[in-house]
C-alpha cells in the first residue's frame, strides 16, 4: 500500500501552514510513539485555511495526477487498527495534473467547518481530526502528508444544574448521606459537597473521593467497557461519630479529564463518575457511584 | 496497632518517621533555594504524610509533630514572599488544595492560609472559618487534634480581636470567638473520642495518654480567655453556654473534670460570678464520676480570694444572691451523686463555709445554714469513720471559730453541736480543744448561763466519757493537756452581774460533775476558785445587791462548794480537796458566815484524819490547817479553841521530830495574830515555843543517839527566830532572858558537837545575830527593847 512506498525517498517535501498559524493556541498532544507534541487548537465553525507547499528536492521534478487536501474526522477502533471511520471529510483540489519542477505553494481555505465532535483519546478509541495532502501519481504512488488538529468544543452553562443528594447504607452498620453541589461540572471546577454520617457501626481507615471514567465502545454484544481510575482524593482520615459532616471540595483542574461524549458517533461514550470509597480497618471496601457530567467551558481570555 | 506493639517498636517507628521527615525537608530545602514551587509542595506533602502514622502513642506523635512544625515555620517564610513562587497567595490557596492525602492538604493549608490572612487579600474570617470546616476531614483523633492545634497555634495571632490588625469591617471579634469555639468543640469531640479507640484492655494506658493531650484542648479556652474583647455581655451570651454546651454533652468523665477546671482558671472572676447560675447548672448535669467537689471547690475558692481582694465587689456578690445559688448547686450535687464519698461532700461544705466566710461574714444564719446542710448529710450515713471525711468536718467547724475571732458567735449556731454529734470520740476531743484554745487566743469572756450550756455541750468529749470510750487507750499526757485545758476554760467563764454568774456556776458545776473521778481533779479547782471569786465580789458589793437575798445566795454558794469538793474528796484526792475546804473557808469567813467557815474545818479536818496518811501530805496539809486558821478570824471563842487545840493536837503528833517541832512553833501564831483584833495569847504562844524546844531538844538527842554527832541546830536558830518575832510584836512572856538563854543553848550545842570549828559557822545563826546587834545599834523603840538583851 501507500506506506510501502513512503519507504523509497519522496521526490518532493509536502509542508502545510495556518494562515493564523502564529496566533492559533497549540496544545499539547500524545502522538502514537508516546511523544508530545504540539498541535494547532480548532473548534467547530472554525475556518481552517493555510498554504500547502510542495517543495520537489534539488534537480527533481514531481509528475503528479492532481494535488488535493483534505480535511478528515475519524474515528480509530483499537481492535480494528488501522481501519479509520471518517465522518467528517472535506476534500479540495489545488492543482489538476500536470509536472512541478520547483517550489509551489497553493492556498486553501475550508470555511466554518462543522466538527461537531472533539478530539479524544482513549484506551480502545481515538476520534481524530487531520489535514491530509495527496499529490496523486500514477505509478510510483501517491505522496502523503498528515497534518494533525485538536478540536475541541464549548459547552453553554447547563440551564439544570440541580445537586445530587443520596442516602446510602448498610443495615444497622453504615448510614451516610452525601451531597455534592452540581451534577455538571467544567473541566476546571470544583466539586464542593458533604457527606453526612448518619450511623456508624465501622471502624474506618479513610475515606476517598475518585473520579473514574468509563469508555464503551462499540455496540451490542461488542461493546467493550474500560474504567479507569483517574483522581483518588482522600476525603477523611479516621473514624467519624454519627452526626459528623465532612466537607468535600476537589478542584478538578490538575486532573486529565474530557467532557462526557454520549454516543459518539454510535461508536462510544465516555462517561464519568464521582466514588465515594470508605475503607474499614480490615481493608474492606465501601463505595457508591454516581454519574457527573463534564463538560468544557468556554474559558476566559484570560484564562 | 500500636497498643499492642512494644515500647522498643514505638521507639523504631519515631526514629523512621523522624528519618522520613528529615529526608523530605532535605529536598524541600533544596527546592526552596531554587525558589521551585512544585517540587517544593511535593516534598512538603511528603513530609508531612510522615504524621499519617498510626502507630505511635501521644507523646512520641508530639516528637514527631514538634519536627514537622519546625519545618513548617520555613515554607511559611517562602509561601510569604510571592516574588519566590510567582503565585498570588489566593492561588497558592487553591493549589495546595490538589494535594491527594488529606493530611498533608490539610497543614499545607493552613500554613498558606495563615500567609492568606496576613495579606489581607481576604477578610480573615472567611479563611479562618473555611480553615476550621475544611479540618474536620481528619476524624482520627490524634492526628486531628493535632492537627487543630497547629491551626490553633497558626491563627492565634490573626485572630480580629480588638485592636488586632485583621479586625474592622466585616471581621469582629465575634468572629475571632466563633473561631476559637468552633476549634474547640471539634478538639474537645476528638478527645473524647480517644477512648473508643483500641480494645478496652488498655483502657488505663488510653487515660493516660489522653491526659496528656488535654492541654492542646485546653489551649482554645486560654485563647478564648484572652481575646480582646470578649465582655461580660459576650461571655454571658455566647462563649459560655456554648463551651458549657460543649462539657455537658460530651458526657465524658476526663474532659468535663478538665474543662471545668478550665473554665474556672481562664476566665476572670466577675465573669464567674455573673454567670454563676449557668456555671452552677452545669456542675450539676456532669457525669456522675466526674469529681464536681473539686471543681465547685475551685469556683468558690476563687469567688472568696474575689471576695477578699476588694470590698467593693461584695456588692455584686449580693445582687446575684451568689450564696443561695452556690449553696443550692451543692446541695444538688450531693443528692445526685449518691457514690459520692461523704469526704467529698465535706470538703464541699467546707469550701462554701469558707465562702460564705469571706463574702458574708454578717449573715450568721448563712453559716448556720451551711452546717445545717451538713448535718442531714452526715446524718444519712451510718457513723463517719473515714478519717479524711473526719478531717473535713474539723476544718468546717474550725472555719467559723478563726473567723469569728468571738467564739460566742459560733455558739448561736444551732446547727454547730449537731454537727459535732457526727464527729468520733477522738476527734471531737480535737475539736473541744481547737474551741477552748480558740477562746484562749482571743481572750473572749462567755458570759451567760445558755452560753455556757452550749459551749459544754460542745466540748463535752472533754468534759465526761463517752459512750464506748475506751478509757486505757488514752494517753495520760494528752489527757492531762485536754483536762487543762478545760480547766483554763472554766477561768473565761465570766459574769459581772452575780446572779447570772452563779447560774454560769450552776451549769458548769452540772456538766462537770459527770466527768469521773478522772476528771475531778483538774476540774473542780478552777469551779471552786471561780465560785469563790463571785462570793467574795458579792462580799465586796455588800448590801448594793438585792439586800437579804444576799446571804441566802452566798450560802447558797457555799452549799455548792461543799459539795462539789466533797465530790473530790471521794475521787479520791484528799490533799486537793482538803485545800479547796481550806480556801472556801477562807471565804466563808470573809463574809462573816462563822457556821460555814466552821463546817469546812471540820470537814479539811475529817479529811486530815481520814484520808491523808502520808507524813509528808500530813506536814503540808498542817501547815496549811495553821496558816488558814491564822487568818481566819470570824470564830467564836470556843469555836477557834476547838480548832486550835485540834491544830495544835495534830502537830504534835506528826511522825518525825523536825516535823513535829516545826508544826508545833507554827501553831503559836494561832494565838498571836497580829492585827489590832485579833487574839493575842502570850502565854500559849510561849507555851508553843517551849514546847517546840522541847521537841528540838528530843530531836537533838535522837541524833545523837542513832548518829554521834547532834547534827545540825537549825531547829532552834528557827525557834530563836519565833521568839524574836513575837518579842518584837510585844509579847509581854518573852523575855529577853528567854532568848539569852536559847541563844547560850544553841552555842553551846555547836560547841559539843563540832568543838574544832570555829562558833558561828551556821550561817543562819550568825545573821540572826547579826539581825539582834543591827536592831541594837538603830536606836529607837525597838532599840531600847533589844537592848535588854545580852549577846
Amino acid at each position: 500500500m501507500n506506506y510501502l512506498l513512503g519507504a523509497f525517498k519522496p521526490a518532493c517535501n509536502v509542508s502545510i501552514t495556518f494562515s493564523d498559524g502564529k496566533n492559533r493556541k497549540q496544545v499539547p498532544m500524545k502522538k502514537e510513539n508516546g511523544q508530545t507534541a504540539l498541535v494547532p487548537l480548532f473548534h467547530s465553525q472554525d475556518t481552517i485555511s493555510g498554504k500547502v507547499c510542495i517543495d520537489p528536492y534539488q534537480g527533481k521534478k514531481v509528475e503528479h495526477n492532481g494535488v488535493k487536501v483534505e480535511l478528515l474526522g475519524q474515528i480509530e477502533m483499537y481492535f480494528d487498527r488501522g481501519n479509520f471511520y471518517d465522518f467528517t471529510s472535506l476534500v479540495r483540489e489545488l492543482d489538476v495534473p500536470g509536472e512541478i519542477y520547483e517550489r509551489k505553494t497553493y492556498p486553501f481555505e475550508f470555511p466554518t467547518v462543522e466538527m461537531p465532535y472533539e478530539t479524544y483519546n482513549g484506551v480502545n478509541v481515538r476520534l481524530r481530526y487531520a489535514l491530509k495532502v495527496t499529490v496523486t501519481r500514477g505509478y510510483s504512488g501517491s505522496i502523503l502528508e498528515y497534518q494533525e488538529l485538536v478540536v475541541r468544543n464549548y459547552a453553554p452553562l447547563p440551564d439544570i444544574n440541580s445537586s445530587i443528594k443520596l442516602e446510602v447504607g448498610i443495615e444497622g452498620c453504615l448510614h451516610i448521606e452525601f451531597e455534592y453541589n452540581k451534577s455538571k461540572y467544567h473541566l476546571k471546577d470544583v466539586i464542593l459537597g458533604k457527606i453526612y454520617f448518619l450511623l456508624v457501626r465501622i471502624k474506618m481507615k479513610n475515606m476517598d473521593l475518585e473520579i473514574r471514567r468509563r469508555e464503551s465502545t462499540g455496540a451490542g454484544a461488542n461493546t467493550h467497557v474500560e474504567t479507569e481510575t483517574l483522581a483518588k482524593f482522600e476525603l477523611m482520615d479516621g473514624t467519624p461519630v454519627r452526626g459528623e459532616s465532612i466537607p468535600v471540595r476537589l478542584f478538578l483542574a490538575p486532573y486529565d479529564l474530557t467532557p462526557t461524549h454520549r454516543n459518539i458517533n454510535n461508536k462510544y461514550s465516555v462517561k464519568y463518575f464521582l466514588n465515594l470509597v470508605l475503607v474499614d480497618e480490615e481493608d474492606r471496601r465501601y463505595f457508591k457511584q454516581q454519574e457527573i457530567t463534564l463538560y468544557r467551558l468556554k474559558e476566559d481570555a484570560s484564562a | 496497632m500500636r497498643t499492642l506493639a512494644g515500647v522498643e517498636d514505638e521507639e523504631k517507628w519515631l526514629a523512621e518517621g523522624i528519618a522520613g521527615i528529615q529526608h523530605n525537608a532535605f529536598f524541600m530545602h533544596r527546592a526552596l533555594d531554587a525558589n521551585n514551587l512544585r517540587e517544593v509542595l511535593k516534598y512538603s506533602a511528603l513530609m508531612l504524610s510522615e504524621l499519617r502514622t498510626s502507630k505511635l502513642s501521644p507523646q512520641k506523635y508530639y516528637d514527631l509533630y514538634m519536627r514537622a512544625f519546625d519545618q513548617l515555620r520555613q515554607l511559611e517564610i517562602f509561601f510569604k514572599d510571592e516574588s519566590r513562587h510567582g503565585l498570588p497567595v489566593v492561588d497558592l490557596y487553591e493549589l495546595v488544595q490538589h494535594a491527594g492525602n488529606i493530611l498533608p492538604r490539610m497543614y499545607l493549608l493552613c500554613t498558606v492560609g495563615s500567609v492568606y490572612i496576613k495579606s489581607k487579600q481576604a477578610p480573615s474570617k472567611d479563611v479562618l472559618k473555611d480553615l476550621v470546616e475544611m479540618c474536620r476531614g481528619v476524624q482520627h483523633p490524634i492526628r486531628g487534634l493535632f492537627l487543630r492545634s497547629y491551626l490553633a497555634q497558626v491563627s492565634r495571632d490573626k485572630l480580629p480581636e480588638i485592636g488586632s490588625d485583621y479586625e474592622g469591617d466585616a471581621n469582629t471579634v465575634i468572629d475571632a470567638v466563633e473561631f476559637v469555639l468552633q476549634n474547640f468543640t471539634e478538639m474537645n469531640k476528638l478527645w473524647v473520642r480517644i477512648q473508643h479507640q483500641g480494645p478496652g484492655t488498655v483502657r488505663e494506658k488510653q487515660e493516660k495518654e489522653r491526659n496528656e493531650l488535654r492541654d492542646l484542648v485546653g489551649k482554645n479556652l486560654h485563647v478564648l480567655g484572652q481575646i480582646e474583647g470578649v465582655d461580660l455581655e459576650m461571655y454571658k451570651e455566647t462563649v459560655l453556654p456554648r463551651v458549657l454546651e460543649q462539657v455537658v454533652n460530651c458526657k465524658d468523665k476526663l474532659a468535663q473534670y478538665y474543662l471545668m477546671e478550665c473554665i474556672i482558671q481562664v476566665f476572670p472572676d466577675e465573669y464567674h460570678l455573673q454567670t454563676l447560675e449557668a456555671l452552677l447548672a452545669a456542675c450539676t448535669q456532669l457525669m456522675p464520676t466526674v469529681d464536681t467537689k473539686i471543681v465547685l471547690t475551685q469556683l468558690m475558692d476563687r469567688l472568696s480570694n474575689y471576695a477578699a481582694s476588694s470590698p467593693d465587689v461584695l456588692h455584686e456578690f449580693l445582687q446575684v444572691e451568689a450564696f443561695a445559688k452556690l449553696s443550692n448547686a451543692i446541695g444538688k450535687v450531693i443528692d445526685t451523686q449518691l457514690e459520692m464519698p461523704i469526704v467529698g461532700a465535706m470538703t464541699l461544705f467546707v469550701s462554701l463555709l469558707t465562702f460564705t466566710l469571706r463574702v458574708h461574714p454578717d449573715r450568721l444564719d448563712y453559716v448556720d445554714q451551711v452546717l445545717g446542710a451538713c448535718v442531714v448529710k452526715l446524718s444519712s450515713v451510718p457513723k463517719l469513720e473515714d478519717a479524711r471525711a473526719m478531717k473535713q468536718v474539723v476544718a468546717l467547724l474550725s472555719a467559723p471559730l478563726e473567723k469569728y475571732s468571738d467564739i460566742v458567735t459560733a455558739l448561736t449556731l444551732s446547727n454547730y453541736p449537731r454537727v459535732m454529734d457526727h464527729l468520733d470520740d477522738g476527734t471531737n476531743k480535737v475539736m473541744a480543744m481547737l474551741i477552748i484554745q480558740s477562746i484562749m487566743k482571743n481572750d473572749s469572756c462567755i458570759s451567760t448561763a445558755d452560753k455556757v450550756e452550749v459551749l459544754f455541750e460542745l466540748i463535752k468529749g472533754l468534759i465526761k466519757d463517752l459512750d464506748g470510750t475506751n478509757v486505757e487507750e488514752l494517753d495520760e499526757e494528752d489527757f492531762q493537756e485536754e483536762q487543762n485545758s478545760v480547766a483554763r476554760l472554766i477561768h473565761m467563764l465570766d459574769n459581772e452581774e452575780p446572779e447570772e454568774m452563779l447560774k454560769i456556776i450552776y451549769v458548769v458545776r452540772k456538766h462537770l460533775m459527770t466527768g469521773g473521778p478522772q476528771r475531778l481533779p483538774f476540774t473542780v479547782p478552777p469551779l471552786v476558785f471561780s465560785a469563790v471569786r463571785l462570793v467574795r465580789q458579792l462580799e465586796a458589793q455588800g448590801g448594793d445587791i438585792a439586800g437579804e437575798d444576799v446571804p441566802a445566795t452566798l450560802r447558797k454558794i457555799f452549799q455548792i462548794l461543799n459539795q462539789t469538793i466533797e465530790a473530790l474528796s471521794s475521787v479520791p484526792c484528799p490533799e486537793l480537796a482538803l485545800r479547796l475546804y481550806l480556801q472556801c473557808a477562807e471565804a466563808a469567813s470573809d463574809c462573816d458566815l462563822e457556821p460555814v467557815a466552821y463546817e469546812f474545818f471540820t470537814q479539811a479536818f475529817i479529811l486530815y484524819e481520814e484520808e491523808i496518811a502520808d507524813s509528808k501530805a500530813q506536814v503540808t496539809a498542817i501547815h496549811l490547817i495553821v496558816g488558814t486558821l491564822q487568818r481566819i478570824n470570824v470564830f467564836g471563842v470556843e469555836n477557834r479553841d476547838t480548832l486550835t487545840h485540834k491544830a495544835t493536837g495534830y502537830s504534835a503528833r506528826l511522825l518525825k521530830k523536825p516535823d513535829q517541832c516545826r508544826a508545833v512553833y507554827a501553831c503559836s501564831h494561832l494565838f498571836w495574830v497580829d492585827d489590832p483584833e485579833g487574839i493575842k495569847d502570850g502565854e500559849r504562844v510561849l507555851l508553843c515555843l517551849r514546847r517546840a524546844l522541847r521537841i528540838a531538844n528530843a530531836a537533838q538527842q535522837m541524833v545523837n543517839a542513832t548518829r554521834g554527832s547532834s547534827g545540825p541546830v537549825t531547829l532552834f536558830v528557827e525557834i530563836l527566830n519565833k521568839y524574836l518575832y513575837f518579842f518584837e510584836k510585844g509579847n509581854p512572856h518573852i523575855t529577853p532572858s528567854d532568848i539569852q538563854s536559847l541563844i547560850e543553848l544553841i552555842n553551846t550545842e555547836m560547841l559539843s558537837d563540832n568543838g574544832n570549828t570555829t562558833i558561828h559557822s551556821d550561817p543562819f545563826f550568825s545573821s540572826t545575830l547579826r539581825y539582834i546587834r543591827f536592831q541594837k545599834q538603830k536606836g529607837g523603840l525597838m532599840g531600847e527593847k533589844y537592848d535588854l538583851i545580852k549577846l
